[in-house]
């Protein structure tokens, strides 16, 4: 039996919008019935039902009248409230004071462009400050198997509002594993592009090196969809990738320590990729283990100068880990910033080192299933460890060397959790990402 | 600046700001201040290595 329309993916449904057998006014509508049913997930901080159904619309007249502009026109999508869209204030998860912008980021303006309806703006660990999406001034977003469970973060509510139909495509960020976290948590495909790919104007920054923006969606094909016109450029269907292709799987750090149920699934698809006929080897990232330390001194003075002044003004508008973590960015030295960014330069070089010979490394994207709201540690294999950096340990170090990364679901927990499989790609070839990522989620069905 | 001198500069200096919940913070950020310094010096020491002997033959 296949999904009711609004669990459907955009490559499904957009055939059956142009041809005019669905109506983006209901689509509309339907999303709007969806949220309105799950407030109590807190997956939406901004719902924008008038605008969206105007736009709905609109878009069904256009096309009615043989206009129709591509694969996203009629598909409402959300917004990570990190982004500007005009009229509508940016929170970004806080009680401080937010931004209302008169335009577009240009990403938004490019959605709209291509027929993209926006349907509202979703919930965030604050200021995109976290990984569980409970650090935020308008409720934790809850994970929709078990509201006792984080649904990931920092893009906790756009994932939340994929899982249940209350947009058929969202727009994250990922600074540390935003956008690749709360989809492997709930089950989800989330891109994280390579760096520079997208403009991140009109995007709250929280560190301006390492800050990427991307789709999150139900398909790797959706995810390639709404790249397409994140970038500015028309939709397209791609051709099929062919294989063999070559995998390397990082031995060591950070793969080291990982869930047993995790572990198994990253065996099971090592096994169905060279049951396919693809090759999969080992490979070393070296000095990957230093990885947390680099990161933490590039994105703490980073996200602390963006800070400075409303920290200054509004402290008890933040939450209180976030405004702590703020404050101690403050506190790292110009020579330990520098530092930083040198032996990011390493751990880039090390990144091109293990991909050499690879279409793509392949790791999970946490090490673990869905915390518990809440928790500040947790258990993994055995060891005992920080949520934040055990949430973040796969994923941060393509943030600093820029590679593109997917994360795409691969399978559950016995107990039911999703499992999220990350392939990263050579920087600049995020279409040849996709088109892999593509090929292995066919082969995984 | 050694380690041990900035955090308990920067200790003090939260202290007298009022944000005493800081200070395990600042504590774990010195342990990977130091980390992330003996990894620089380490990185600085293997570019300044000569190529081993591998390496040369290899080139």
């Amino acid at each position: 039996m296949s999904a009711p329309t609004s669990l459907q993916t955009i490559a499904n449904v957009a055939p059956l919008i142009a041809s005019g057998a669905i109506s983006p006014v209901d689509l509309v509508r339907g999303c709007l019935e969806r949220i309105d049913a799950r407030r109590d997930l807190n997956a939406f901080i901004t719902v924008l039902a008038d605008g969206a159904a105007e736009d709905a619309r609109t878009a069904e007249r256009e096309i009615a009248s043989g206009r129709y502009r591509g694969a996203l026109h009629g598909i409402p999508v959300s917004l990570k409230d990190l982004i500007d869209a005009a009229g509508t204030p940016t929170t970004s998860g806080s009680a401080v004071p937010p931004r209302r912008p008169a335009v577009d980021a240009p990403l938004v303006a490019r959605l709209r462009e291509a027929g993209a309806i926006i349907i509202g703006k979703t919930n965030l660990h604050e200021f995109a400050f976290g990984t569980t999406s409970d650090e935020t001034a308008f409720g934790a977003v809850h994970h929709p198997k078990d509201p006792s469970r984080s649904a990931g973060g920092s893009s906790g509510g756009a994932a939340v509002a994929l899982v249940e139909g209350m947009c058929f495509g969202a727009i994250g960020t990922d600074t540390g594993g935003s956008i690749r976290i709360p989809s492997a948590a709930c089950g989800t495909v989330g891109l994280k592009p390579t760096t520079g790919e997208l403009p991140l104007d009109g995007v709250v920054p929280l560190s301006t090196t390492l800050d990427h923006v991307g789709p999150m969606t139900r398909s790797v094909t959706d995810a390639a969809l709404m790249f397409d016109a994140l970038r500015g450029r028309a939709p397209r269907a791609r051709a099929a990738m062919t294989g063999p292709l070559r995998f390397g799987v990082p031995e060591g750090y950070p793969c080291d320590r990982l869930e047993p149920a995790v572990r198994q699934a990253l065996e099971g698809m090592r096994d169905t990729l060279v049951e396919c006929g693809h090759i999969v080897t080992a490979v070393t990232i070296d000095h990957a283990a230093w990885t947390p330390d680099v990161y933490l001194h590039i994105v703490l003075p980073e996200a602390s100068w963006y800070h400075a002044e409303t920290l200054a003004a509004h402290p008890e508008g933040y939450a209180p880990g976030v405004r702590l973590r703020l404050e101690m960015g403050r506190y790292v030295l110009a020579e330990d910033y520098v530092r930083a960014l040198r032996l990011r330069a390493v751990l880039t070089a090390a990144v091109e080192r293990a991909m050499a010979g690879c279409d793509a490394l392949l790791l999970p994207t946490l090490p673990i299933p869905a915390p518990p709201l809440g928790d500040a540690s947790v258990e993994v294999d055995g060891t005992r460890e920080p949520v934040r950096a055990a949430m973040l340990r796969l994923t941060q170090l393509f943030n600093m060397s820029g590679h593109p990364a997917i994360s795409i679901p691969c399978g559950t927990t016995p107990d039911g959790w999703p499992i999220g499989m990350q392939l990263v790609g050579h920087r600049d070839r995020t279409d040849r990402l996709l088109a892999i990522a593509s090929l292995v989620e066919t082969e995984l069905e | 600046m050694n380690v041990t001198d900035w955090l308990a500069a920067a200790v003090a200096d939260a202290e007298r700001r009022g944000l005493t919940e800081l200070k395990p913070l600042l504590e774990s950020l010195a342990r990977s201040t130091a980390a992330l310094r003996e990894e620089d010096r380490a990185a600085r020491a293997a570019e300044a290595a000569p190529p081993s002997f591998r390496e040369r033959e290899e080139r």
